[in-house]
């Protein structure tokens, strides 16, 4: 009996050894979960850091309406991913799309994906899939209606989002193919950028575009927006080695050190054109060299790091010098920002990247072909990006007309979707009760509007 | 002369001025006020608290004019700031004893013509 018991025990002993012989068990590493989990709520408060940025650059009595289009991402992106988007996205599949395997978070446990729980990593890539969502309304406020818009981002994170998230880092064609991208130049950036783009055109102009200078109201938010942006970039870009380790450190390094060589390079064009260095151009400056690094923050030196911040500068600035000369309705410069700076950065990575510091080589290094293989990234991207937004824009509009009309653009947004305003002063509101026995005996009908004058 | 009070919808300024620019009316002052004229309440929501919003803000224009002006003024205001729909506001023309301008010292209907650059 004892004896049956033990050579039953070495049986599966040798079973087991057998087994890890043969392939070893991934385990999770504690060191590694630690650093995710903080990367995974840095991503997190990016997206309010868009809502600021964004916010801060629309009119007074659009700004409520601007940031809720940022946070209202938190929840329909965030639901939907975790339903469908995350499967879609992550499932096995084949080379365009994943399956439903993990679809409602099925079989998304505590067992290890990589060195951390594979909970972490769906939690992880869900708040990439917010921020992603979020940048699109940079091009569309001032006009778009609330409920088409969320259709949209919701829509466009199932049918867009998660396809090139598979495509990337989901095991797909371009993954497959060996192009570059760290932490989302292509899937996030320049998909993000391109949608934006076809939006502002679908949607349409806003209702004063070229007659008023639609100007920022509040530069100390954008700055703030920036700021945040800057620091949760740690997390979207030291978080994508998947790791606490030396490549998580490298992409640290590159994500602090790019931004400030752009905006130094940003401040001196800014200056040279207009004999002045801007608050809203600084701001932008940061976001466009975080955008720049992220496709190659893991496989770059530092001192590449600073170059490419300083030459993406160039093309974004110009980007947004050429647009405001356009009948482009692209509002806050998604384009420019996140589409211009993703395809630059997306394309330098091919020129400096070094298997010194972890990626392939690049162009500088002795590998021209890798610029090719990262222009076909971008390319497929592009194409895939504008025709997608474009179809499900479309297929929205036919239930539901995209913009508000010119009444609700001009008593703005706020009022219009939300019935809400940003900056109430609070003078002349009533407070309406609904309860007939609370009801006050004696209630001026009217407060005193001295003779009623408008 | 007189001095044209203008109240008007805040999203209308814009097409004011430009038709006021187009009519060659020029020098104006502009302050945002609140009022009321007898249009539907809006209604908003603060936490859980239902608001009436009895007071709309509203553009208020002052334009020091000479008596060649006074038609063509009220006529741009008339066209451009309407709707058509109650509330969009009201133009008062008051009689003016005199104007000076601070910087010539000028006095009435040349105080109130633009000055040349």
């Amino acid at each position: 009996m004892v004896s049956s018991v033990l050579s039953a025990a070495a049986l599966l002993a040798a079973a087991v050894q057998e087994a890890a012989a043969a392939a070893p068990p991934p385990t999770v590493s504690p060191a590694d979960t630690a650093w995710m989990l903080v990367s995974t709520a840095l991503v997190l408060l990016m997206t309010p850091g868009v809502a600021f940025f964004y916010g801060g650059l629309v009119r007074a009595k659009n700004a409520l309406n601007t940031m809720m289009m940022c946070m209202a991402a938190f929840g329909v992106c965030g639901v939907i991913w975790a339903v469908v988007g995350y499967s879609l996205a992550f499932g096995t599949g084949g080379n365009y799309l994943g399956d439903f395997s993990f679809a409602l978070l099925n079989n998304v446990g505590l067992d290890a994906k990589g060195t951390i729980p594979h909970v972490l990593f769906m939690a992880y890539q869900a708040s990439f899939a917010v921020v992603t969502a979020t940048l699109i309304a940079g091009a569309i406020v001032d006009r778009m209606r609330f409920g088409p818009y969320l259709a949209f981002i919701g829509l466009w994170t199932v049918f867009v989002y998660a396809p090139i998230a598979h495509w990337v880092w989901g095991g797909g064609w371009l993954s497959k193919l060996g192009v570059l991208d760290f932490a989302g130049g292509t899937v996030v950036h320049i998909n993000a950028g391109v949608a934006a783009t076809v939006a502002a055109i679908v949607v349409g102009r806003r209702k004063d575009f070229g007659r008023q200078a639609m100007l920022p109201h509040n530069v100390p938010f954008a700055l703030l927006g920036a700021a945040l942006l800057y620091f949760g970039w740690f997390g979207f870009n030291g978080g994508s080695a998947l790791a606490s380790n030396a490549s998580a450190s490298q992409a640290f390094a590159a994500t602090m050190l790019a931004p400030m060589a752009t905006l130094v390079v940003w401040m001196l064009l800014d200056y040279f054109r207009n004999k002045h260095a801007t608050a809203v151009g600084a701001a932008t400056a940061i976001v466009v060299g975080l955008v720049v690094i992220t496709p190659a923050a893991g496989f770059v030196s530092p001192q590449s790091a600073l170059f490419m911040g300083a030459l993406g500068a160039i093309p974004s600035y110009y980007a947004i010098v050429w647009r405001s000369r356009t009948r482009l309705d692209d509002s806050l410069d998604v384009l420019a920002g996140h589409g211009v700076g993703g395809m630059t950065g997306a394309l330098l990575t091919g020129v400096f990247a070094d298997a010194a510091w972890g990626g392939t080589n690049g162009l500088l290094h002795g590998n021209p072909g890798q610029l090719l293989k990262q222009a076909t990234g971008v390319a497929a991207t592009i194409v895939y990006s504008a025709i997608a937004s474009f179809v499900l824009l479309k297929a929205i509009a036919m239930v539901s007309a995209l913009a508000a009309d010119a009444r609700a653009q001009g008593r703005g947004m706020d009022i219009s979707q939300h019935g809400e305003e940003a900056y109430t002063n609070g003078e002349g509101a009533l407070l309406v009760l609904e309860t007939v026995e609370a009801q006050p005996a004696a209630r001026p009908a009217k407060v005193a509007t001295a003779g009623g004058v408008a | 002369m007189k001095l044209i009070v203008a109240i008007i919808r805040p999203d209308k300024l814009n097409d004011v001025l430009e038709s006021l620019y187009r009519a060659e009316v020029k020098g104006l002052t502009v302050s945002r006020v609140l009022g009321h004229g007898g249009e539907t309440d809006a209604v908003e929501t603060y936490r859980g608290t239902t608001v009436k919003m009895e007071l709309h803000e509203k553009v208020r224009l002052e334009i020091g004019v000479s008596n060649p002006f006074i038609e063509v003024t009220v006529r741009a205001i008339l066209e451009a700031a309407c709707t058509g729909e109650v509330g969009d506001g009201k133009i008062f023309v008051v009689p003016v004893e005199n104007v000076y301008r601070i910087r010539t010292k000028e006095k009435d209907e040349a105080a109130v013509t633009p000055a040349l650059h």
